[in-house]
């Protein structure tokens, strides 16, 4: 901050720069959503099921934005840049694209990724009478299909969704709290995305079994235009700082059997001059050590 | 016979172990890979497709079932994990997530180190370190602990100041507060100009430190005035073929490189200056004595002298620092980073004290 243009005279406004820095350690990911000029209801809705699931780490904007982000940027990322969200959602319907949905992410507030999915079909939240999970849940994520490895787009694809659904990174995380589920299935060309509440019941064991719900917007998708990085900028943004890197711990090594070694490095020592136990039979009576007489063996002590 | 009715007795264990584990397992033609850090699962085997093409509730049953065994072993991995409950012994029951490995982008690119500012390395050159402050301070006419600056400050405010001392030696007549009030304003002013100067200095250096707003009057740098000048000429639907020169522009465009790329002289072109200049390699080659470049030996002599010059004036400062400043700058030589970057600082202050001589 020393080195903004414009110093910030307030605390308020330091701290709120401060957020916005980059650090070594990132904040969690806030997305946008946004509604294009032609937004119809279906898109509308899953918006806003997007944000009801997102929450509190997404942006949910009210007002219609007569952009086309595959052919010019700059709105998008000026947005990024004043909401300071690096994740967006773009929604948008015409007769050629129906029920289109651009799915995006930025880095440095650039468009990195972009991937246009038509929505063939939507249930919504409301749609599904049952009860729900409570707001800001960590979802549990599955992706289900070869061709989420196979192909370099479903790929992205894949990457992209880890990424806007995943949540805060937690160190630990409550085991009965473990509610909500977000399933992607990619079979003959087509997405299916359908979020279950997860009910545990009593096993035998310890571990229980799991017995799933309906909930949730559930979506089907199917690919339509992309715009990706290229290979060398996705690197880029792939890199982490090298303090960020666990430090190894030296001097411990551990074998197959799972026991673990420790190496200590001791200073040479002078074996002559070591403090041992005292036993005191051991010692040298005076007589015997003026006379030096190697015929008579010193009493042995009993270990106490 | 007893040896018989153990075996039986495990094998029945076993038996029943199975049994009750039943209900949690699941069979999968291949692995399914785990990230329990984002609490991720990735599924390889391919779908049912045959199932799931015909659309309705029995492509959602299937889905679910899917959806159900994927679930569970992602649940038993999830359980397998180190747990332990939180808040005593009757809170809830919590497991420690490792770190997660699938590799995502990054927000904003990683910071970058930044220079250090002026103070930054005088400080690191004496050895001075910050000390930290008390917030408050005892005020003996209020009696009381006071702030160090701010509202209600120990020192009374500044600006309701009653008296000013009239100091040895300087004009009666003088306006004392007047004298105070400039010199506050002064203060600031300075303050500011080396602050805008450290920032530069920082975009100078390279790192990630914004320029743009360093110009906010209009005074911008020679070079990026032609650089600027330079792309919008080019950005014309014509690439700048037909844009009416400037009164003072120079006719043809200056190279791209800026003339740093080795010319070459064209093939077929002046035939005798060709030959005059072969010739003329081949006498220098052949000849005994070395050939003389008066520039360059000049410039080399410059060199050296400068360099013997930066050389003297490091030692004389160095005697002058004293032990503080002597060790600290033994910890800083020993780096090779530090050789190489002193170079680049001193040589400026000599080149200009030597302008003079050069040609």
């Amino acid at each position: 901050l020393i080195y903004c243009y414009r110093k910030p005279k307030t605390k308020r406004a330091k701290r709120f720069l401060e957020k916005r820095e980059p650090k070594l350690k990132e904040n969690t990911k806030n997305a946008m959503l946004i509604k294009g000029g032609n937004a119809n209801l279906t898109v509308t809705e899953v918006l806003k099921d997007i944000y009801a699931v997102k929450k509190p780490f997404a942006v949910l904007y009210k007002k219609k934005n007569i952009t086309r982000p595959f052919e010019d940027q700059t709105s998008l990322e000026f947005f990024s840049k004043k909401s300071d969200c690096s994740l967006f959602m773009f929604g948008s319907h015409n007769k050629k694209r129906p029920n289109n949905l651009i799915i995006g992410r930025m880095f440095d507030y650039h468009v990195l990724d972009m991937i246009e999915l038509g929505i063939e079909k939507f249930v919504s939240l409301k749609d599904i009478k049952n009860s729900k999970c409570p707001e800001g849940t960590k979802p549990m994520l599955i992706f289900a299909g070869d061709v989420f490895d196979v192909n370099e787009e479903y790929r992205r694809l894949k990457s992209l969704l880890i990424d806007f659904f995943r949540g805060p990174t937690v160190p630990s995380i409550r085991l009965a709290g473990l509610e909500y589920v977000l399933h992607f299935t990619a079979v003959d060309g087509k997405i299916y995305m359908r979020s279950y509440k997860v009910l545990l019941k009593k096993s035998g064991c310890k571990i229980p079994r799991i017995e799933l719900e309906e909930m949730g917007p559930s979506l089907d998708l199917v690919m339509r235009r992309t715009h990706l990085a290229s290979d060398d900028h996705y690197k880029k943004s792939l890199k982490q700082p090298k303090a960020l890197k666990p430090k190894k711990k030296k001097n411990i090594s551990h074998d197959v059997f799972g026991t673990t070694y420790g190496r200590i490095h001791m200073q040479k020592q002078d074996l002559g001059k070591l403090q041992t136990r005292k036993m005191k039979g051991l010692r040298k009576r005076p007589a015997e050590k003026s006379a030096e007489d190697g015929g008579i063996s010193p009493k042995k002590s009993k270990p106490t | 016979m007893a040896a018989l009715r153990v075996e039986e007795v495990l094998a029945a264990a076993e038996e029943q172990e199975a049994e009750k584990r039943r209900s949690v397992t699941v069979e999968k033609e291949l692995e399914l890979e785990f990230d329990l850090g984002n609490l991720l699962a990735l599924d390889r085997n391919p779908p049912p497709a045959a199932g799931l093409r015909g659309a309705g509730p029995r492509r959602e049953a299937l889905l679910r079932a899917l959806a159900r065994d994927n679930v569970q072993l992602l649940v038993s991995r999830l359980w397998e994990l180190p747990a332990e409950r939180a808040g005593g012994a009757g809170g809830p029951l919590v497991a420690q997530l490792p770190e997660p490995t699938f590799r995502l982008p990054r927000e904003k690119p990683p910071p970058r180190p930044r220079p250090p500012t002026r103070w930054e390395q005088f400080a690191r050159l004496k050895g001075i370190r910050r000390r930290k402050k008390t917030s408050l301070v005892w005020d003996e006419q209020a009696k009381e602990w006071r702030r160090r600056w701010g509202y209600r400050r120990a020192g009374g405010d500044p600006a309701r100041a009653w008296l000013a001392e009239v100091p040895e030696g300087a004009d009666p007549e003088e306006d004392q507060f007047a004298r105070l009030r400039r010199e506050k304003r002064e203060r600031v002013a300075r303050n500011e100009l080396n602050r805008l100067r450290n920032l530069a200095r920082a975009h100078r250096a390279g790192s990630a430190v914004p320029a743009a707003p360093l110009h906010p009057t209009g005074h911008q740098s020679r070079e990026e005035l032609g650089r600027v000048a330079r792309v919008a000429r080019v950005s014309t639907a014509s690439l700048g073929r037909f844009q009416p020169r400037l009164p003072k522009e120079p006719a043809e465009p200056p190279s791209r490189s800026g003339g740093k790329k080795r010319r070459f002289e064209p093939l077929l072109g002046n035939l005798a200056a060709e030959r005059s200049r072969q010739l003329e390699m081949l006498r220098d080659m052949g000849s005994k004595k070395p050939v003389l470049d008066i520039t360059r030996a000049v410039n080399k002599q410059l060199r050296q002298e400068e360099a013997e010059a930066a050389a003297a004036k490091g030692k004389k400062k160095q005697t002058q620092r004293g032990k503080r400043g002597r060790r600290q700058q033994r910890v800083g030589r020993s780096g090779k980073k530090s050789g190489a970057r002193r170079q680049p600082q001193q040589r400026p202050p000599s080149s200009s004290m030597s302008g003079g001589k050069r040609k």
